[in-house]
């Protein structure tokens, strides 16, 4: 019964010691360890938190730096293929139009060539013609200023010639 | 506030040693009181051992004078530390050293201090009337409220407390948002396993206002049942092991449940989901069981200490009992191992404890929602 009879000095001065313990305890220790651990805790997920959100910032900036890349490697293969049709069509309209301005001018020269064969022909034709008739007249003043050739030839003419 | 060096002592061995030689010294020294034998000059332990090996030996009266109340603390062999005495009597307060209700061979004697004769019946403080024979009457009417072992021992354990957690406190200021370090990383992990693993689960939301408490019930049962391990002064007092102790802890859990019980809890009590004859037989029952739960608390802790004493004593008795030195090897080997489980139960108990307390407070600031 010694063993389970609490003794009231002791009850007393536990529950003085045990109230001082748990009011400066509370006070000077609990309430600022506490505080600190909640503390330390949050900011420990608030850094996570951040770093997880700056993970995916930078996942999401290399995902569109990667689109921009693949957007402007688009752009750049349609701007090449662009100069290239560009380009071809360029070529093309330059060498038509050579070709044309070429077959112009041969077409121009021809004329040219013609007008001036033609042109030359006359000339020599005229040439020609009055030499032709510059020779025929002395062939003709010569053969005139023999008579007596005259009148053998016309008299053989007229031998030729068998009145039927 | 470092122990782990303790475990790495080289010397740790040899101290163990000495730890036990001196809690054979003091049960020796004990024996011989009670046993009045003659007074010896000499306080070699030598001599104290053949003493009460020729002596009878009564274990049952050494133990239980080891694991109650004293009004001086036994140090080692015939040295005590006289405790202050503070009696409230019919008349008047009186307060003097308890060195005085014994003689130089630790017998007691009457004291007379102007206001009334005392004498130290058992650890009793008892009036003597003027014939010399005890005064049941102003015996009756005298109130001790003496600064015993066990409240000088919780006193050290206090001290202790508030050192170190002062001190971790001031960690936490210096080191704001600093990784715990020293004393700090042995505090930090068993605040936030309280926090975690025992308020939050069983109170709910409401943990934080409760957290004080539950940590100071914690550290104080806990504290105190690991001074009362260390077979020497400061420790060796069966604190934790008192039910008066354990009572007021109960008390308080009592208290702080039932004046932060909602309307709910209230309702369970007295509106329980029953029919309406059965009511006055559900009241009896609750009301037994506001009662019962603080009161297993406080047999639980008196009850597991005690026995741990009890036991730890016993073995250290079966040298005593047998008259045989060669018994030690084995008593030393089984306290040895009682005391490591000891370390395991003081931490249990106060786990146990607190975790209790905390299932209570859950149940009666719980919300229902039916």
């Amino acid at each position: 019964m010694e063993l389970v009879t609490p003794s009231i000095g002791l009850v007393f001065w536990t529950l003085v010691s045990f109230l001082i313990l748990l009011v400066m305890l509370k006070k000077l220790a609990w309430k600022p360890v506490l505080t600190a651990i909640h503390d330390r805790e949050r900011s420990i997920e608030d850094a996570l938190n951040k770093a997880e959100i700056a993970r995916e910032e930078i996942a999401a900036l290399t995902n569109q730096n990667e689109s921009l890349l693949k957007q402007a490697r688009a752009e750049r293969d349609e701007i090449l293929k662009q100069a290239k049709i560009l380009k071809d069509q360029i070529v093309a309209e330059a060498k038509a139009s050579a070709q044309s301005e070429g077959n112009k001018m041969i077409e121009k020269a021809k004329i040219e060539i013609n007008n001036q064969k033609v042109a030359a022909l006359s000339e020599v034709k005229t040439q020609v013609a009055a030499l032709s008739l510059e020779i025929a007249e002395k062939v003709l003043r010569d053969q005139f200023s023999d008579k007596k050739a005259q009148e053998s030839l016309v008299t053989k003419l007229l031998n030729d010639v068998k009145l039927n | 506030m470092e122990f782990s060096h303790i475990l790495n002592y080289k010397n740790f061995r040899k101290t163990t040693l000495l730890a036990v030689f001196l809690l054979f010294s003091s049960i020796n020294s004990f024996a011989e009181t009670v046993l009045e034998v003659a007074p010896h000059t000499e306080t070699s332990a030598h001599s104290e051992t053949t003493a009460v090996v020729e002596e009878k030996f009564d274990p049952t009266t050494t133990i239980l004078e080891h694991i109650s109340d004293g009004h001086s603390w036994h140090l080692f062999g015939h040295t005590s530390i006289s405790l202050p005495v503070i009696l409230c009597t019919p008349n008047g307060l009186d307060i003097f050293s308890s060195g005085n209700l014994v003689n130089e061979h630790h017998e007691a004697v009457p004291y007379n201090s102007g206001k009334n004769t005392y004498l130290n019946e058992e650890e009793h403080i008892k009036i003597l009337a003027s014939d010399g024979k005890i005064d049941e009457e102003a015996s009756a009417k005298l109130y001790d409220f003496s600064i015993t072992k066990n409240v000088a021992a919780m006193f050290i354990a206090v001290i202790v407390i508030l050192l170190v957690f002062l001190s971790v406190a001031g960690a936490y200021k210096k080191r704001v948002g600093l990784a715990p370090k020293g004393l700090q990383s042995f505090a930090e992990p068993l605040i936030i396993f309280i926090r975690d693993d025992i308020a939050r689960p069983n109170i709910g939301y409401k943990y934080e206002k409760f957290m004080p408490l539950l940590l100071t019930i914690f550290f104080f049962i806990w504290f105190n049942n690991l001074l009362g391990l260390i077979p020497i002064f400061p420790g060796s007092a069966n604190v934790t092991g008192n039910i008066a102790v354990t009572m007021v802890l109960a008390a308080i859990v009592l208290v702080v449940v039932n004046l932060n019980g909602n309307k709910y809890y209230w309702a369970h009590i007295f509106k329980p989901d029953v029919p309406f004859w059965l009511l006055p037989i559900m009241w009896i029952v609750e009301i037994i069981g506001i009662f019962s739960k603080p009161f297993a608390l406080m047999i639980r802790l008196f009850a597991n200490i005690t026995a741990g004493h009890i036991i730890v004593l016993s073995l250290v008795s079966l040298i005593f009992i047998f008259k045989s030195l060669a018994i030690a090897p084995v008593s030393v080997a089984f306290v040895l191992f009682m005391s490591v489980l000891e370390l395991l139960v003081a931490f249990l108990q106060a786990f146990i404890f607190t975790m209790l307390t905390a299932l209570f407070i859950g149940t009666a600031v719980e919300e229902h929602h039916h």
